[in-house]
């Protein structure tokens, strides 16, 4: 199960007001690990209150302070946050941001569903296609593929070379404000290969006596697609969502490189997480930078709530 | 209509269904053959074209290699302050210190979360998923200040500490999925054998769990590998880079005509992760599977 189904399942429980009586010794009286459990937890709690938990409070605090790492913060309550309210190019940085979300996640995941509707088929040669369309997903957030991307639609790059081959005459794609964007969208269309896995391991659950069953009473291909495969798999299409979602927000690698730390041409791939590292790491404004991942938080949290919101409207779970 | 004519209809009926059946798998290897190669075309091309004189790279959108041009490399593993190998033996550590503290860690916790009986199991479980999916960005501002106070910038710490700490809650719950599918039984009759909690886990749990052990492994390394974020913020002595730092200052350094070798340094930097990729698949793609995050 994943992880946000395993969130969900305890949620349910919970609601239910069952609790599992299961001890760790089958079938023994129930003796609590406490000692033991809590020695093996022992690093990552150290992790989770030093590494997390700690500094998630303390950006909390320094979002109320003016620091630059040198002088103590002061305190200047609410005015970092009624800065952002008339910063232009944080305006700027969130629509940017909303644009690549929203324009290459559903991209990416129509791509992925229908490889892995395609491949769940018995193709020959399954495995290959899948190894060939899923690597991609582990090479695209390198560097390396940051600079191969910046000289393929550059204005002499592979793009236009192929385009010329057919007649077409291209553009400098990453130096034009218009469309440096859209090649950050192929960039993470082209990392479909994780979503087609989960996709193609929630297919094999779907039994296949549904689809024997629709194809006696006369379903054609289409109509088990949208009657079968799609209603049971939409719990797994909605954490590839989700995730997908919480991932593009925080994507910074790929727009860094591709327009050399800048966020240009005119600002057209400046990232919120890209503004963010600006304020804080480039110009040592870390009170503001620390209001901004706070922000940062909040959009993701609202975004990941309304959709488990919404989940309830269109996720079918079959339990 | 002629009994001729009825049975000639039914013969051609007869035959296209017989010839779609065999056309359509041929169609659909096409397409797949075809997107394939869409995906992996500017993947081939840069390494055909590192093997290329610099300039053939604005001219030779083919992927036909006439010569082997190694100049490149050569060039490329010398152009910045300090030689290749230093960034890549840099990233090497980074990423062994990293591999030793997840699976340390990780398999810890895990192992608690899926067969300890404690008070406040549930809270803290919900605690770990919730962290999986926290951004790093609303802690990397006040960590950059403990570990800059610690003295810890350009040291390998900030990169490895964390993963001594399991802090990569992800592996956490890929590795507590694992072992609730390890049975009950095998705990209960080393513990008649006069196993403690301990011994349990080291004699029976790590050693049934190597699958689990292995996908983390080659997670890691491939994320470790790439990642490139924390690295750029601790790493700013030269000295210290590691290759996607060394990578990324390259491309800000040369001019557009050093585009050889700078595709060259890339695809050096990308072999370790194709290898990791080729050995662990079976791995990476079980471990996506069952715990559905990439």
């Amino acid at each position: 199960m994943s992880a946000l189904g395993e969130l969900g399942s305890l949620r349910r429980k919970k609601v239910a007001g069952q609790q599992p009586n299961r001890s760790g010794w089958t079938g023994k009286v129930k003796k609590k690990d406490n000692l033991s459990a809590y020695l093996f937890l022992t690093p990552w709690l150290l992790g989770l209150f030093l590494i997390t938990i700690g500094p998630m409070l303390a950006s909390l605090y320094l979002s109320f302070t003016d620091y630059n790492l040198i002088q103590a913060p002061k305190w200047i309550g609410l005015e970092n946050f009624t800065r952002m309210l008339s910063d232009e190019r944080l305006h700027n940085s969130l629509r940017v941001t909303f644009t690549y979300v929203f324009v290459s996640v559903p991209l990416q995941l129509a791509i992925a569903l229908l490889l892995a509707v395609v491949l769940d088929r018995g193709v020959r040669g399954m495995a290959f296609y899948r190894s060939v369309f899923y690597l991609p997903s582990l090479l695209g957030s390198s560097v390396a593929i940051a600079v191969l991307w910046r000289q393929v639609f550059g204005t002499e790059g592979l793009f236009n070379q192929l385009l010329g081959l057919v007649g077409v005459d291209g553009k400098g794609w990453i130096s034009d404000p218009s469309t440096a964007l859209g090649t950050l969208v192929v960039l993470n269309v082209w990392t479909f290969g994780s979503p087609m896995v989960i996709f193609l391991a929630g297919l094999r659950q779907i039994p296949t006596m549904y689809y024997e069953a629709a194809s006696v009473d006369g379903a054609g291909v289409l109509r088990r697609f949208f009657s079968i495969t799609l209603p049971l798999l939409t719990p797994i299409i909605f954490f590839n969502l989700v995730l997908q979602i919480i991932h593009a927000f925080q994507s910074f690698t790929q727009a860094f490189v591709v327009s050399g730390g800048s966020g240009g041409p005119s600002d057209s791939t400046m990232f919120f997480t890209l503004y963010l590292y600006d304020r804080g790491f480039g110009n040592f404004d870390m009170g503001y930078a620390s209001a901004m991942a706070w922000f940062l938080l909040v959009i993701i949290g609202v975004f990941t709530a309304a959709n488990f919101f919404a989940s309830k409207y269109w996720v079918f779970y079959d339990d | 209509m002629t009994t001729e004519t009825i049975r000639s209809s039914v013969a051609a009926r007869r035959t296209t269904g017989v010839s779609w059946a065999r056309v359509r798998p041929v169609l659909i290897h096409v397409a797949l053959a075809a997107a394939a190669l869409v995906m992996l075309y500017p993947l081939i091309w840069m390494v055909v074209s590192s093997l290329r004189p610099g300039n053939e790279i604005f001219r030779e959108p083919g992927i036909l290699v006439k010569d082997l041009h190694i100049d490149n490399y050569r060039l490329g593993w010398n152009a910045l302050a300090e030689p290749f190998t230093r960034y890549l033996l840099n990233s090497a550590a980074v990423v062994l210190g990293a591999i030793i503290g997840n699976l340390v860690s990780c398999s810890m916790a895990a192992y608690a979360f899926a067969r300890l009986d404690f008070n406040g199991k549930k809270f803290w479980f919900a605690i770990m998923l919730v962290s999986i999916m926290l951004p790093i960005h609303v802690v990397i501002v006040p960590q950059y200040i403990l570990f800059s106070q610690a003295g810890w910038i350009n040291t390998f710490l900030p990169l490895v500490v964390p993963k001594l700490l399991a802090t990569d809650a992800f592996f956490v719950f890929l590795m507590v999925q694992f072992i609730r599918g390890i049975p009950r039984e095998l705990d209960e009759a080393a513990r008649i054998d006069g196993c403690g909690r301990a011994g349990i886990f080291l004699r029976v749990i790590l050693p049934l769990m190597t699958p689990a052990l292995a996908t983390t492994a080659i997670f890691t390394f491939i994320w470790t590998w790439n990642d490139f974020f924390s690295q750029l913020i601790y790493l700013t002595d030269p000295k210290m880079y590691t290759v996607p730092v060394a990578l990324r200052s390259f491309v800000d350094a040369t001019s557009s005509t050093n585009w050889g070798s700078m595709f060259a340094m890339s695809v050096v930097s990308l072999v370790p992760v194709f290898l990791a990729f080729l050995l662990g698949q079976r791995f990476l793609i079980k471990g996506i599977a069952t715990t559905g995050i990439k």
